[in-house]
């Protein structure tokens, strides 16, 4: 009976901690809505021609909750590969034109705040700012995305599987990179 | 209304035919069934509680029963070869469509919405429109069918039977519509939250509208001289819009979502979950979760003006 009761309360735990793996919001925060930034070109981290410089550029006005949510990195996967992330980066993030995002080496910073960003204010070097492309929540989906690409992730939560053949390994299956903030000595990106 | 009773063409004509010999059959085989069965239950004089139990037949196999399960065995099977040779024959009818002169059309199904482009052999004389299939009467078109992510199905059950989109394989559909009309398809396997949301409309209309129509719709979006639908457009370009639609004749190029260069020309919104009116588009756009709990497209954080601007462009690209 004590058995039981033991392998009862063990199975609930276990239950219990997978509550929140796949929790998905349906109502996304309908915050004060205000006229977004306008940007006139896809390569400048911008605003409308004549508009006074924004005070602090596109940082998150949502906090990231998204990092062990087997949805948003799925979802983030996706997006990766819809709004063109792979051309530079490459599929599963090996790195092309684009600095790798699945080594150690961050020019930016690796935590989620330095990857939002990265990807809403844009880089020099090419990166173009998503930053009123992208709508926030999607931006911190494709932040646990990359995240998941260098192994910082719960491997439990991490894609599995892709839609295409994909020559690397799935994300839940990569080993964790311990973040080094440095230039890539590739002579590639480090001009 | 889908009705696989009234078809429109050829195809639909043949399913229906098919449906007419099949319902006909069974119900002849449930009746004889029923009635045989009230037979033996009222007519054979019943055993008495004094009677003692017949047992002459005991051993020595019973001739008439035997005879009987015989030969409705044989009839039952006799009744399934013809379902079959029915069912190969109606195939064989569905094949035998003449395409001479076909329409090609590329349909693409997506989670939740279809995708349809117009092939020509002249490239620049090809379009992309989506959820509303417009076809001339008369002439068949040959449907070349692709999914983008899960297994959807096609289903106009006035104009064909169904056919399966699956991801990483293509598949082809022949279709005819003889009457003009607008007719209701749905896909008809299950794909995912909004799969009963997932309907699209086959328009048939004579030859010459349907070249007027497409004539317009290979035409790049209006150009509007209207101060809000001018707003409408920065602000489709300048957000995240523009990051999964393509509208022809601006920048906006993206393939993942419906392609909006004449969506003012369209009935419905978002897959025939809507229709198409100001309001509910603004709806639509502002929180498409609402609607559609599970789509792709994002909300939109925008103030209600320039909602009202962006509606105001959507509006005028008839």
């Amino acid at each position: 009976m004590k058995k039981l009761a033991l392998a009862l309360a063990v199975a609930l735990v276990l239950a219990l901690a997978a509550c929140e793996r796949e929790k998905r919001d349906f109502e996304p925060p309908q915050g004060n809505a205000t006229a977004p930034t306008q940007r006139n070109s896809t390569i400048q981290p911008g605003q409308a021609i004549g508009a006074a410089p924004p005070s602090a550029p596109a940082m998150p006005t949502t906090a990231y909750t998204v990092e062990n949510n087997a949805f948003a990195l799925s979802q983030g996967k996706r997006l990766y590969r819809w709004y063109n992330c792979a051309a530079c980066h490459a599929p599963g993030g090996g790195g092309d034109w684009g600095p790798p995002l699945s080594d150690a080496t961050w020019i930016y910073g690796a935590e989620p705040q330095n990857i939002f960003l990265s990807i809403a204010q844009g880089r020099p070097n090419g990166m173009p700012s998503f930053g009123s492309h992208i709508p926030e929540d999607q931006i911190w989906q494709l932040v646990a995305y990359v995240r998941s690409l260098s192994g910082q992730v719960r491997a439990d939560a991490a894609p599995s599987r892709a839609d295409a053949i994909s020559a690397n390994k799935p994300e839940n299956r990569r080993e964790k990179e311990t973040p080094v903030i440095r230039l890539p000595n590739d002579g590639a990106h480090n001009k | 209304m889908m009705d696989i009773l009234s078809p429109a063409g050829p195809q639909a004509a043949h399913i229906r035919e098919l449906w007419h010999v099949t319902v006909l059959l069974c119900t002849l085989v449930f009746a004889g069934v029923l009635s045989v069965l009230a037979y033996v239950l009222w007519k054979r004089p019943r055993a008495g509680e004094a009677d003692t139990p017949d047992l002459a037949a005991r051993g020595a196999p019973e001739a008439g029963p035997r005879r009987r399960v015989s030969a409705a065995v044989a009839a039952s099977v006799l009744g399934l070869l013809f379902l079959i040779v029915a069912s190969v024959v109606t195939d064989r009818a569905l094949a035998h469509l003449s395409l001479k002169d076909a329409l090609h059309v590329e349909v693409t199904a997506n989670q939740w919405w279809w995708e349809a482009r117009y092939d020509d052999p002249q490239a620049s004389r090809v379009f992309t429109t989506a959820n509303e299939l417009h076809i001339p009467v008369g002439r068949p078109v040959i449907f070349t069918l692709r999914s983008n992510d899960v297994i959807h199905s096609l289903w106009v059950p006035q104009l064909a039977g169904k056919k399966d989109l699956i991801p990483g394989r293509t598949a082809t559909l022949h279709v005819r519509a003889d009457q003009a009309g607008s007719y209701r398809g749905q896909c008809a396997e299950f794909c995912g939250f909004q799969h009963a949301f997932m309907a699209f409309t086959v328009v048939a209309k004579p030859p010459a509208e349907y070249e007027a129509w497409a004539e317009h719709q290979r035409q790049p979006a209006a150009e509007s001289g209207d101060a809000r639908a001018v707003r409408g457009r920065e602000l489709f370009l300048g957000t995240s819009c523009v990051m999964c639609h393509a509208v022809q004749g601006t920048s906006a190029s993206a393939r993942r979502g419906p392609d909006l260069t004449h969506l003012a020309s369209r009935e419905t919104l978002a897959a025939g979950t809507l229709p198409n009116k100001p309001d509910a588009l603004k709806q639509w756009i502002r929180n498409p979760q609402q609607f559609k709990p599970g789509v792709n497209m994002p909300a939109t954080n925008l103030p209600d003006s320039d909602l009202d601007a962006l509606v105001a462009w959507l509006g005028s690209l008839q």
